[in-house]
């Protein structure tokens, strides 16, 4: 080996990265580990750094003596001049500028984890911020500070750097940033840039006026211990071109937090050597302890009480002042805001305030808020205890216990869940909709649990118009009792289900919750769905009424049903008209009375409708003889009955005969109920009921026929079942028409001159409908303005 | 799915206003401006029972021949407007209420965010994501 002459500088230089990567303290030899470690930090080609070992020498010793050593960190030197690498030129360089080693993180860890006590760490201590995988390397390595003895103002202060190393530890040995401290302090332009690195964090409250840089060996190491934790921040200045000036400010408010942090420092090395040493960054996210008890001083100056929150307007000034665009503090803000209270709670600011760190840092925000930085239910302990608290328990709980709250109304949020409970890797650049297919399955996915006003159970969209339930109720009260109709059971209270139907359709109007056609008015006419199955939905929205209710205080209450007396008003109306209808043996045969429908405008009714009912009746008696037997029953007049009912008209009557009526009835089938009435069977009908008013017993024979006709009634058969019911008591007063014809011409004009009478009353029947059909239309239209006034709404 | 959701505030000034066909969104623009009209025509309908009886969900406003526009009304004057196609049949009233009510909770989120301040263009992404996954994909 040549030898080799170093400089003053260089030779104590030297000598403390000697020691430095003297690990075994054999004070002879340096271990390899530790000086490849340092010529890799070199930023030298490995082509380089091998043939510097080669050149050194130590291939040959396989070791690097101290010479070796020495005779290496001069090739590096020169090797980083840029000049080739010749072994001459270790003695021949003039003036060589001390060799550069930057560290990068990974290695810092990889030193940390193996704790050495030398002071003389070369690598920036940033393991407090947790960094995102290989992105921050990078920017880290710009503020990585650079170990430069700059030959001209590090050899004046080589000496204080040499002795600093000894120093630092006694002052601190358990912090392991403070080893870069000590590389830092060898020169005053590293004096900048530690406060430079530094002073990141604390640019919110350490905005004091700068006095001149501080350079005081002694008071930078004491300032030093609190900086380095707060290098966490560091990077957080990278854009601000260093300012000496930044460093007394951090000074003095590192010297004001000095207490809390310095007994956080102690207890974070540990955490931070526990942390790297189960694995570098495994959650980019998790906040330290330092850090949230920096953070919790912070809330404190906003908000004494720990347990209190941060209004939204002075959140907003807080994290104005880190310089942060208002778009970016706006996300930040929709991230942290948890409960989307407009307000901060502890847990919540120390979020925005990470994320305002981070987002220093250059890192990019999450698109949705991280699992680590989810508030937790419960609040966070004062600071005594932080330090205990490992910062994953933590957070581990709340996520579970605040989603279900949330989940109802912020789907948003639901989308995040199934992200952030894998961890890791959960903030993502700014890309708007990149994201967006993803966010769109999983807003399909939520759109049942997160609408529970939604879960309506039809398919189809109710139109609940007053009109549609006013038909409705008429519906059911025409369907008589005859029917097997599903809506029977509603007829039994039709008050009540259209005071159901009329509150459901009055709370639909003013809530938007249920998902029915409140705006439908404008299709009410069109429809003429189902009726049964209307009805039922209108059961089941009764039953959804409830949850649109909680939207509206007090849905207007349902105008007193004028028709519950009217509902039924075709059957007051009936009461009315027959007056002396015994209801007692009419309602033995008919069922429950049912409220008299007015005439459907069935297309097959043209005039008279009710006419028919009666002729219907004996239609149905007669169906067959209709065609058969008209020209055949003149002899069929049972004057007497008939006359005894044309006079009296009454039920009285009929319910005399209605036990008679009842066979003709049943042996009608019941298909009696029915209007067809086609005028020109009209006479065939009057006739036919003229018959069945004579014949007691209709003969089986007829049925073929009834059924025919009662094919054509069919339509009608729902449609006034009182009617036809009277009729039938009516239509039975008559006796039976025998089956025999007579072919008298009395009969037939006997026949004739009931028919009239039949007709008479037949026609004041229908005159008595008609105006039950006016009164119900009138009716109707009240309603229907009355819900106009209620719902003042116009609707196209 | 709509095709194109605007949030129009109190002084009728557009919000937020997004259309997925980013070609002739003139067109859009030129709906919503026109369905204004008609939410003022609905809202000036209330007549005595002022707001807390007048729902906010206006339903149907006009329909054209290629889409259909539904309208809802904040209690403060706030309007949300979606447009969507004609051809779109399998869209219910129940969905478009659905919509709105999303619309409406994250349009106050983002009223709830101080940095937010009134009157300004909607920029947040919370927001901006649930109006991407109302609107149709990629058409």
């Amino acid at each position: 080996m040549e030898s080799l002459t170093l400089t003053d500088g260089e030779q104590k230089y030297y000598s403390d990265l000697f020691v430095y990567c003297d690990t075994d303290n054999t004070k002879k030899v340096a271990s390899n580990g530790r000086v490849l470690d340092l010529f890799r930090a070199a930023q030298l080609p490995s082509e380089v750094v091998l043939q510097i070992t080669e050149l050194c020498g130590a291939t040959r010793l396989g070791h690097f003596g101290r010479s070796q050593f020495y005779i290496a960190l001069k090739l590096i030197a020169v090797a980083q001049s840029g000049l080739p690498l010749r072994v001459e030129s270790l003695n021949s360089v003039k003036d060589l500028p001390l060799p550069r080693f930057v560290v990068a993180k990974n290695e810092q860890e990889a030193r940390h984890t193996a704790m050495y006590p030398d002071s003389e760490n070369q690598g920036s201590y940033q393991g407090v911020i947790p960094r995102p995988p290989g992105r921050g390397q990078v920017k880290k390595l710009s503020a990585h500070e650079v170990i430069q003895p700059c030959v001209p103002t590090v050899e004046p202060q080589l000496q204080p750097d040499t002795t600093s190393p000894v120093v630092s530890p006694h002052q601190s040995p358990p912090t392991s940033p403070h080893w870069r401290k000590h590389k830092r302090q060898a020169s005053g332009g590293n004096v900048e840039r530690q406060p430079v690195v530094v002073a990141g964090a604390v640019w919110t409250p350490f905005r004091e006026p700068q006095a001149g840089p501080v350079v005081s060996g002694d008071g930078m190491w004491s300032a030093n211990s609190p900086p380095p934790v707060q290098e966490s921040w560091v990077s957080l200045k990278d854009a601000h071109p260093p300012s000496s000036s930044t460093l007394p400010a951090i000074h003095s408010s590192p010297v004001q937090e000095n207490s809390s942090i310095r007994t956080v420092a102690s207890a974070t090395t540990t955490n931070e050597t526990q942390r790297q040493s189960s694995g570098g960054y495994d959650d980019p996210w998790k906040i330290t302890d330092e850090q949230r008890q920096y953070y919790i001083n912070q809330f404190k100056t906003i908000q004494p009480d720990l347990n209190g929150f941060i209004p939204g307007s002075a959140a907003k000034e807080f994290f104005t002042k880190s310089k942060l665009p208002i778009l970016e503090l706006s996300h930040i803000w929709e991230l942290s805001d948890f409960d989307k209270d407009g307000a901060l709670t502890l847990d919540e600011f120390c979020a925005a305030f990470h994320l305002v760190v981070a987002r220093k840092n250059s890192y990019d925000l999450p698109e949705k808020l991280p699992e680590s930085l989810m508030p937790k239910l419960i609040d966070l302990d004062d600071s005594a205890e932080v330090p205990d608290q490992a910062p994953d328990v933590g957070y581990s709980g709340s996520p579970v216990e605040v989603t279900p709250n949330k989940s109802p109304s912020m789907p948003s949020l639901n989308q995040t869940w199934p992200d952030l409970n894998q961890g890791n890797e959960q903030w993502e650049t700014f890309s708007e909709r990149s994201s967006s297919s993803q966010t769109l399955t999983q807003f399909d996915s939520n759109i049942a649990p997160a609408d529970p006003d939604t879960a309506i159970v039809h398919p189809v969209p109710i139109r609940m118009t007053p009109s549609k339930i006013h038909m409705q109720e008429m519906e059911l009260k025409r369907t008589g009792s005859d029917h097997t109709h599903p809506t029977s059971p509603l007829m039994a209270k039709p008050p009540d289900l259209s005071e159901e139907t009329k509150l459901a359709t009055s709370m639909k109007f003013v809530t938007a919750n249920s998902g029915d056609g409140y705006s439908s008015s404008d299709s009410y006419t069109s429809d003429q769905d189902p009726i049964t199955s209307v009805v039922t939905r209108q059961r089941s929205h009764s039953g959804t009424s409830p949850e649109g209710l909680k939207v509206v205080t007090a849905p207007p209450p349902p105008p007193p049903r004028p028709h519950a007396s009217h509902s039924r008003s075709s059957s007051l109306d009936m009461n009315r008209s027959f007056a002396a209808v015994p209801t007692g043996p009419q309602s033995a045969g008919v069922v429950a009375y049912p409220p008299a429908v007015p005439p459907r405008p069935l297309p097959t009714q043209t005039s008279g409708p009710h006419s028919g009912h009666r002729s219907d009746e004996g239609l149905a008696a007669h169906s067959t003889t209709s065609p058969q037997q008209i020209p055949e029953q003149p002899n069929f007049a049972d004057f007497s009955q008939f006359q005894a009912f044309a006079a009296s008209e009454e039920p009285s009557d009929d319910g005399e005969k209605h036990p008679e009526s009842l066979p003709v009835e049943k042996s009608s089938e019941g298909a009696g109920p029915l209007r067809t009435v086609k005028s020109d069977n009209q006479e065939e009908r009057a006739a036919a009921t003229v018959n069945s008013a004579k014949g007691s017993i209709m003969a089986p024979p007829p049925k073929p026929v009834r059924r025919r006709l009662k094919s054509e009634d069919e339509l009608q058969e729902e449609a006034l079942p009182l009617k036809s019911n009277v009729i039938a008591t009516v239509l039975a007063a008559q006796p039976s028409i025998p089956r025999s014809v007579g072919k008298d011409k009395k009969a037939i004009q006997a026949s004739i001159r009931r028919n009239k009478e039949t007709n008479t009353v037949l026609a004041r029947l229908n005159s008595e409908l008609q105006q039950q059909l006016k009164d119900l239309l009138e009716e109707r239209i009240s309603l229907e303005v009355q819900l106009e006034q209620l719902r003042p709404f116009s609707h196209l | 799915m709509a095709v194109c959701i605007a949030v129009i505030a109190k002084e009728n000034y557009p919000l937020f206003i997004r259309s997925v066909p980013v070609q002739n969104e003139l067109k859009f623009h030129y709906t919503v401006h026109t369905s204004l009209d008609v939410v003022e025509e609905k809202i000036s309908a209330v007549g005595k029972a002022m707001a807390d009886q007048r729902e906010l969900y206006l339903g149907l406003l006009y329909p054209t021949e290629d889409y259909k526009v539904y309208g809802y009304v904040t209690n403060s004057k706030v309007k949300f407007v979606i447009v969507v196609d004609s051809s779109n049949t399998s869209l219910r009233d129940n969905e478009i209420r659905s919509m709105f009510r999303k619309l409406h909770n994250s349009f106050t989120d983002v009223m709830c965010n101080p940095f937010y301040n009134p009157g300004d263009t909607i920029q947040s992404k919370a927001f901006d994501s649930i109006v991407s996954a109302m609107m149709v994909q990629a058409s």
